[in-house]
């Protein structure tokens, strides 16, 4: 049984336990405004807030960019917190790193570390520029991901991204994480 | 941004000459509060304010203070949080008494800083897979069946400057981001049934309303059972730095999982692989994976006094502390004089309860003697708070996160107590 399988049948078992309501005892899953609070979501109210990125790519945009492009944006908008190349920071390093996980000193960067590119694109539009987050449009958004990934020596300078390209992008340490072993430590 | 490197944001540079400066407009405030306020009550009753210029010889020879409408600590009392990075600030533990934190001297980590925002105005959506997408307003949810409890939460990141060298001079620098409140709400099972949650749905993604619109991605059937959505820390509305008006708050988890600001939570089969589950809150062991959801905080604790930076008296002591666990409650805490050869039983006062501060005390008398003091814990799932080589030999020392090892105080023979890796 996997991981999420479990996780699945647990959660019937709980949310399945019910609640005690003057109508009688629920057993079913199914929601049951017992309170009668709040009321149904209206699309404008979700599209305004819906900004998460899946792996799989839900949640993309339509939009493109390269990173050709993606270069003048990141010189303009990113630079002066993370270095003209993506390495000299002040603030985090974005680019290099790569095989030095393992090593006394690792630099974990979009290219050595980040599973995932989809993540990126979450990232940049919902918390970047640092000082201005949620500015930039989707086509500087995908330019600024393909030029970070060009640097970091995965995609091609020339690799147009979109929301059918960018889920497809491999990242190099997509198997590097594994699930919480704790507790790790020898009992008493 | 990477919080255990970021530089400290109130020691120098432009940042503290703006808090300075608002410094100065508040106190220049408060002070023309006061005035007004002793004009409008005549001279005979002199403000609090008024009361710190003019100490009286004998306060039984001229009335006090009049009622206040908000009340401040008294003026003599100075302990407050300092910063660790540029977006957090630490509770100074070697202050505290008993096992609550007054909740001006919580600690703070905000991703993007604090956002200002008005309850009248703040919505909760939940949506995703869900029988239909909801909207909830303060008032909603403050209006469900509620819950409290006391229970403490920790960043992730307290104590990581440890796991390089004993970095921290005082408790509050190496143990400073851990705090315990109050925490009042609805059970965040209460509302998902109201909602109607898809039972094939596994996973929950919390999102704040902050300049990071701060994410993480929560395994459902795990924080059913504790988890709440929060609107009261300590009797009253959350303060703005914890979460105002609503945060998520799982007990005994990082505190990163318990979103501030909460707006938003997405039901889906799988996790949604933010950045702060992927390349931010993961631990890289020495073999170069890195842990993922590594969500509870394992049991902890750290003598509060004596501790670094105090100097005592040779004498009696009360070696005083704290002991939480992630997990369930503190069993036993124990101490050591000798550097670790030998371990006495501390006492806990009560109330002990799980996944909360748990005071200990052991009286004890210095001799004038080069001593290092130690406190580890047990909880009652069985797990002993390890030492420091036990805990590098397992991780290594570039994991950030989760350290949890056994404190070392130096006491020198002038009685100076200072931080060492013992």
């Amino acid at each position: 049984m996997s991981m999420r399988n479990i996780l699945t049948v647990s959660l019937s078992i709980i949310l399945g336990a019910g609640i005690v309501w003057a109508g009688g005892q629920t057993d079913r899953p199914e929601r049951t405004h017992g309170y009668g609070l709040g009321r149904i979501a209206t699309d404008q109210e979700i599209q305004a807030w819906n900004i998460d990125v899946a792996p799989t790519g839900e949640g993309l945009p339509a939009g493109q960019g390269t990173a050709k492009q993606g270069a003048t944006i990141f010189a303009a908008r990113c630079a002066t917190c993370h270095g003209p190349t993506g390495q000299e920071g002040p603030m985090d390093r974005l680019v290099g790193g790569a095989g030095t996980l393992a090593s006394q000193h690792p630099i974990k960067t979009i290219g050595s570390y980040w599973p995932y590119a989809t993540t990126l694109y979450d990232y940049v539009h919902r918390a970047m520029p640092f000082p201005a987050p949620q500015s930039l449009s989707p086509d500087e958004i995908y330019s600024v991901v393909a030029w970070l990934l060009y640097r970091n020596g995965i995609i091609a300078e020339d690799t147009v991204l979109d929301a059918r390209s960018l889920p497809r992008v491999s990242m190099p340490n997509r198997e590097g994480f594994v699930p919480d072993p704790r507790p790790d430590v020898p009992k008493p | 941004m990477h919080e255990p490197e970021e530089p400290p944001a109130w020691e120098g540079g432009g940042h503290a000459a703006e808090g300075e400066s608002l410094l100065d407009r508040r106190s220049l405030l408060a002070g023309t509060a006061g005035l007004v306020g002793a004009m409008l009550l005549g001279s005979v009753t002199p403000s609090a304010e008024a009361a710190t210029e003019k100490l009286p010889e004998d306060p039984t020879r001229v009335p006090g203070a009049v009622p206040s409408a908000y009340g401040q600590r008294s003026a003599f009392e100075k302990s407050v949080r300092v910063p660790r990075s540029w977006w957090s600030s630490l509770t100074p533990l070697q202050d505290s008494h008993g096992i609550l934190t007054p909740s001006a001297l919580h600690f703070e980590r905000h991703h993007n800083g604090v956002p200002t925002i008005q309850s009248a105005q703040h919505r909760l959506l939940i949506h995703g897979m869900v029988d239909q997408p909801w909207t909830f307003s303060m008032d909603d949810l403050k209006r469900f069946p509620s819950v409290s409890r006391l229970a403490f939460i920790e960043c992730s990141g307290n104590s990581a400057p440890e796991w390089h060298k004993p970095a921290g001079q005082t408790a509050q620098q190496t143990h400073g981001l851990t705090s315990t409140s109050e925490w009042t709400g609805v059970a965040l099972k209460t509302v998902l049934q109201e909602v109607g949650v898809n039972p094939d749905a596994s996973w929950m993604l919390a999102e704040g309303s902050d300049a990071a619109a701060m994410t993480r991605s929560l395994p459902l059937a795990s924080i059913l059972e504790e988890a709440m959505l929060c609107y009261a820390q300590n009797g009253e509305p959350l303060r703005p730095e914890q979460g105002y008006p609503l945060r998520l708050f799982i007990p005994g988890w990082e505190g990163n999982t318990c979103i501030k600001w909460l707006r938003r939570l997405k039901l889906g089969r799988a996790p949604f692989m933010t950045r702060e589950e992927t390349s931010q809150y993961t631990d890289l062991m020495p073999d170069g994976t890195a842990r993922q959801f590594t969500m509870v905080m394992e049991a902890k604790s750290v003598i509060t006094s004596p501790s670094g930076g105090q100097r005592i008296q040779p004498g009696f002591q009360e070696i005083r502390g704290l002991a939480w666990s992630g997990r369930g409650r503190i069993a036993l805490v124990e101490v050591s004089t000798d550097g670790g050869r030998s371990w006495q039983q501390a006492a806990l006062q009560e109330p002990v309860l799980p996944k909360c501060h748990t005071r200990f005390h052991l009286l004890w008398r210095w001799n004038g003697e080069d001593v290092i003091l130690q406190s580890r814990c047990l909880d009652d799932t069985g797990y002993r708070q390890p030492d420091r080589a036990t805990l590098v030999a397992l991780r290594g020392v570039n994991s950030v996160y989760h350290y949890n090892a056994i404190q070392s105080w130096h006491v020198a023979a002038d009685g100076q107590v200072n931080n060492v890796h013992a």
